[in-house]
């Protein structure tokens, strides 16, 4: 699963090769390691509302290296635009162009965050035009980004503000290196929900969490990444794959649960599980997915419903059970994974897609209901990520598709892994119904 | 007392008996005092096990060694109960088939797999009752309150079976070694004869008669006269037994996979009994009677390996986990097969009797029966012994027939025969798996459901034992 062209490209001779011949060249990410600095280098933080100033103060009690006003030649960790206040298109304008004649001293591996507002809750077209115009601005610029840079964005519901947990944490979240392969993409800050986590290195801290599909790949790299962040583990898988999942479940010192998920029953025992052993549940990861490929042409009755079968209809029947167990009521946090491929289509994969577009639905409509108990559930949807399973497509195929996104390379699980991590943690509170992609802003889809 | 053969104390009915045993009527017998002691007892609980799937000999676990197998078991049972670091109280495991290098076979184990490193271990061997026997050993540990918790486990290889050189060539190397000059060494050497270089493999012979367990075996079917249909029958409710237990999921807290195989390999679903009749028998061939003990309803060689997690009461609680039955009691007993007084795999059928009566038990008492499929031949011998009233006055010491068993409640979810027999893991598979079965049935009659485990060894030993439910 290495990515040698991505190796090659970046020391000495094959630099120079790919410079001359224009070809792409990734860098290596930045990715999350405890006890790094949130950040290298200082964050500007753009923009004059009473908002951007509420924010400054709160990065500087992080300890960050806040400046309000550029200092030319002043390499930058990230820069951070705050248009909370747009009232009409043309009010991006200085903002956005002050933040223009920084962006060539942006670092590596840098950040740049817009933070604006919902355009549904814009009352005036003027208002919403401009609000909706950050979506255009902020993706475009993620595609102009280069050496690992990455834009996202934080849009805020009527309820949230710039200081809001949910927003803070979010906007921890997409400066740290756990979004290293998370670009062009907008989180939604939905309530004033949430809570910042006491140790931010343990988020997870006393949290009981339940993985699906645990036994390898992005499931055995979420379990990981749970149990770095302090969570306890139950790790869910079929009884076939027992072995490796043992094999996970001692290195992170959880629980193995042989459980087929598509079996009726397959929520209860999966919460009577939690509850014998652990008193609590908090969190669940729906990740356990297959796929039966084949052009719909060719498409069988079992491979169409085994699929929509584990994919979708056995994490509806479980989050029924979830929403009825009263051993999960105490900040319920679900997230899921859903796919690129149900988002923007893919050959080969009606069946895989239908499952995943069902996946975001099912989130979207689970959101109030989880609510009501002041929990919140989120999806996940990665793009091209270095697995077993794609290790299988073909070189060029494989090749052309890990190049296809703005950070010119494909995702590690843990990538998936971290931003899974983020939405299950409380500091994601307020944000629910969501759909993050991790899939470096690929070119393929919205 | 019967001066003829293992007598046994004559068992006390409970009042509600209406047995289908002939011993009930037996209500003045003499018992053993039990309880005296027993009430300053702690118990001693099955908590769940692990094994690795079965596999045939040469089959998917040629390459494993028997250290490989039972550290998969133990990870995969540390796995299912987060026993990650955990100290255990004590881990004991055996095998029968064993290599000299593997003089600390379990401790070597434990320190491979995710427990802590400071949990002790030891080795046991008692040919096929090994597995049971750890249990038994352990929950004595518990029950003492020398320990809080235990893993009993045993594994199995006849793939990876160790291979001696001749005792020729033995005696050769050992003097070559002490010899100091040249010349004595060519003088020790010159003794090597040809025949000193085949080497000694292993085989299931019992030592003093030189017959295999199988030709043993026959011996006792054809002395009990068990039909070859019987045999076939017992077979095939095996399989099938076991089949459906695998569909419906039984194994799903009992198993993990191990080198690609997620069930036993020997388990043949779709097999009939129109095919088990068609086999040719294997074993009894010379003995004059019709030969009826086929590949079919004999076990084969098996690779694998079981563990079966222990505790005390407190030290379940204390961890959250689960609390499916009690190790109420064993015992163990032997019979004189060399000078063919009984079959060389009849000791079980002493060693019931006796537990049963100390513990004013009648068969009637019990909704489980895992008596483990040596060969089918065993099974229906050892039930017919105690059908028969004239091997229960003169053997059981008992005023007629032991008791017979309602067939429905025999190995209901598969055994051996099935399952396959790595020696010293089948006392493994069949406590977990009874015990979770026990804990699933719950209350029978207001009383705790009771199950029992017979377990036949070579050497003409058996093992048996008596759970119930929590």
């Amino acid at each position: 699963m290495s990515d040698k062209y991505t190796q090659f490209v970046s020391h000495g001779l094959g630099r120079d090769i790919a410079k001359r011949l224009g070809l792409p060249q990734p860098v290596a990410l930045r990715r999350y390691q405890p006890g790094r600095p949130l950040i290298d280098g200082p964050v500007l933080v753009q923009g004059s509302t009473g908002g951007a100033d509420e924010l400054a103060a709160t990065l500087l009690a992080w300890n960050l290296d806040v400046r309000r006003h550029a200092i030319p030649k002043e390499k930058l960790g990230a820069i951070i635009l705050v248009l909370d206040e747009l009232a009409h298109p043309g009010d991006l304008e200085k903002p956005v162009l002050s933040a223009a004649t920084s962006l060539r001293d942006l670092a590596p591996n840098g950040r740049v965050i817009t933070m604006s507002r919902t355009a549904d809750s814009a009352t005036e077209p003027a208002a919403a035009a401009a609000r909706q115009g950050v979506d255009g601005l902020l993706r475009s610029l993620a595609k102009e980004l280069r050496a690992g840079a990455t834009g996202n964005g934080i849009v805020l519901a009527d309820g949230a503000r710039t200081t809001s947990p949910g927003t803070l944490g979010a906007l921890r979240f997409f400066l740290s290196g756990r979004s290293a392969f998370v670009d062009g993409q907008f989180l939604t800050v939905s309530s004033g929900a949430g809570q910042l986590p006491e140790d931010v290195e343990k988020p997870l801290a006393g949290k009981v969490a339940v993985v699906t599909g645990a036994a390898r790949g992005i499931g055995a790299a979420i379990a990981r990444t749970l149990y770095r962040d302090g969570a306890t583990l139950i790790l869910v898988d079929i009884p076939a794959a027992g072995d490796h999942l043992a094999e996970v479940a001692n290195e992170v010192h959880g629980t193995a649960l042989q459980l087929d998920i598509s079996r009726i029953d397959a929520g209860q025992r999966i919460i009577d599980h939690a509850a014998a052993r652990h008193g609590r549940l908090d969190i669940v990861i729906h990740n356990a997915g297959i796929t039966r490929d084949k052009l719909l042409a060719n498409m069988d009755a079992g491979r169409w419903n085994s699929v929509i079968a584990v994919n979708i209809a056995a994490q509806l029947r479980i989050n029924e059970a979830l929403l009825a167990s009263e051993q999960f009521r105490d900040s319920p946090r679900i997230v899921s994974v859903a796919s690129t491929s149900g988002i923007a289509g893919n050959r080969g994969q009606t069946n895989y897609a239908a499952s995943k577009a069902g996946v975001i639905g099912m989130v979207r409509a689970t959101a109030p209901l989880i609510g009501e108990r002041g929990g919140s559930i989120n999806a996940v949807a990665p793009g091209f990520i270095e697995t077993e399973m794609t290790a299988r497509i073909p070189f060029a195929t494989r090749e052309v598709a890990r190049r296809l996104n703005s950070l010119q390379q494909g995702g590690q699980p843990g990538d998936v892994a971290e931003a899974i991590a983020f939405l299950a943690s409380d500091a994601a509170g307020g944000i629910s119904g969501e759909v993050l992609r991790v899939c470096g802003q690929n070119l393929v889809g919205a | 007392m019967s001066v003829n053969g293992p007598s046994v104390p004559r068992p006390q009915p409970a009042a509600a008996s209406t047995a289908a045993t002939s011993a009930a009527g037996a209500a003045a017998g003499k018992t053993l005092a039990v309880g005296a002691t027993s009430t300053q007892l702690r118990k001693a609980v099955v908590v769940g096990g692990n094994r690795i799937p079965f596999a045939r000999t040469g089959g998917a676990y040629t390459k494993s060694s028997n250290q490989d197998m039972l550290t998969a078991a133990l990870d995969g049972l540390i796995a299912r109960f987060g026993l990650q670091d955990e100290r255990i109280g004590e881990v004991a495991a055996g095998a029968v088939l064993k290599h000299s290098r593997d003089f600390n076979l379990t401790r070597e184990a434990v320190l491979g797999s995710a427990l802590s490193a400071e949990t002790p271990a030891y080795d046991l061997q008692q040919a096929c009752a090994t597995g049971l026997e750890t249990v038994l050993g352990l929950a004595n540990k518990i029950k003492l309150g020398q320990i809080d918790s235990a893993i009993a486990a045993g594994v199995d290889s006849a793939s990876d079976a160790p291979i001696a050189v001749s005792e020729g060539l033995r005696e050769v190397l050992l003097d070559l070694n002490r010899a100091k000059t040249v010349s004595r060494k060519l003088q020790v050497l010159s003794r090597l004869r040809p025949k000193d270089l085949a080497p000694d493999a292993p085989n299931t012979g019992e030592p003093r008669t030189g017959l295999s367990m199988g030709e043993h075996q026959a011996l006792t079917t054809a002395q009990w006269k068990i039909t070859r249909e019987a045999q076939d029958e017992l077979a095939f409710n095996s399989h099938r037994n076991l089949a459906a237990a695998y569909d419906a999921g039984f194994f799903d807290d009992l198993l993990t996979p191990y080198r690609g195989l997620s069930r036993d390999s020997n388990l043949r679903a779709d097999t009939s009994l129109e095919k088990l009749a068609t086999l040719k028998p294997v074993f009894g061939k010379n003995l004059g009677a019709e030969a009826t003990m086929t590949a079919g309803n004999s076990t084969p060689l098996t690779d694998g390996a079981s563990t079966v997690l222990l505790a005390s009461e407190e030290w379940a609680d204390a961890h959250d986990l689960p609390k499916l039955a009690t190790v109420v009691d064993g015992e163990a007993a032997a019979v004189d097969f060399v000078h063919g007084k009984d079959g060389l795999l009849m000791a079980p059928a002493f060693a019931v009797p006796r537990l049963l009566a100390r513990h004013n038990l009648t068969l009637a008492d019990f909704d489980f029966f895992e008596i483990h499929e040596a060969f089918a031949g065993t099974v229906l011998s050892t039930l017919a012994a105690w059908e028969d009233e004239e091997f229960g006055r003169t053997r059981l010491g008992l005023d007629g027939a032991f008791g017979s068993i309602d067939p429905t409640k025999l190995n209901v979810n598969g055994s051996s025969l099935a399952a396959g027999h790595p020696f010293a893991a089948t006392g493994g598979r069949i406590v977990a798996s009874l015990a979770k079965m026990l804990h699933t049935q719950g209350q029978v009659n207001g009383r705790p459901a009771r199950g029992l485990v017979s377990i036949c060894a070579a050497g003409g030993q058996g093992v048996v034992a008596i759970l119930e439910a929590l």
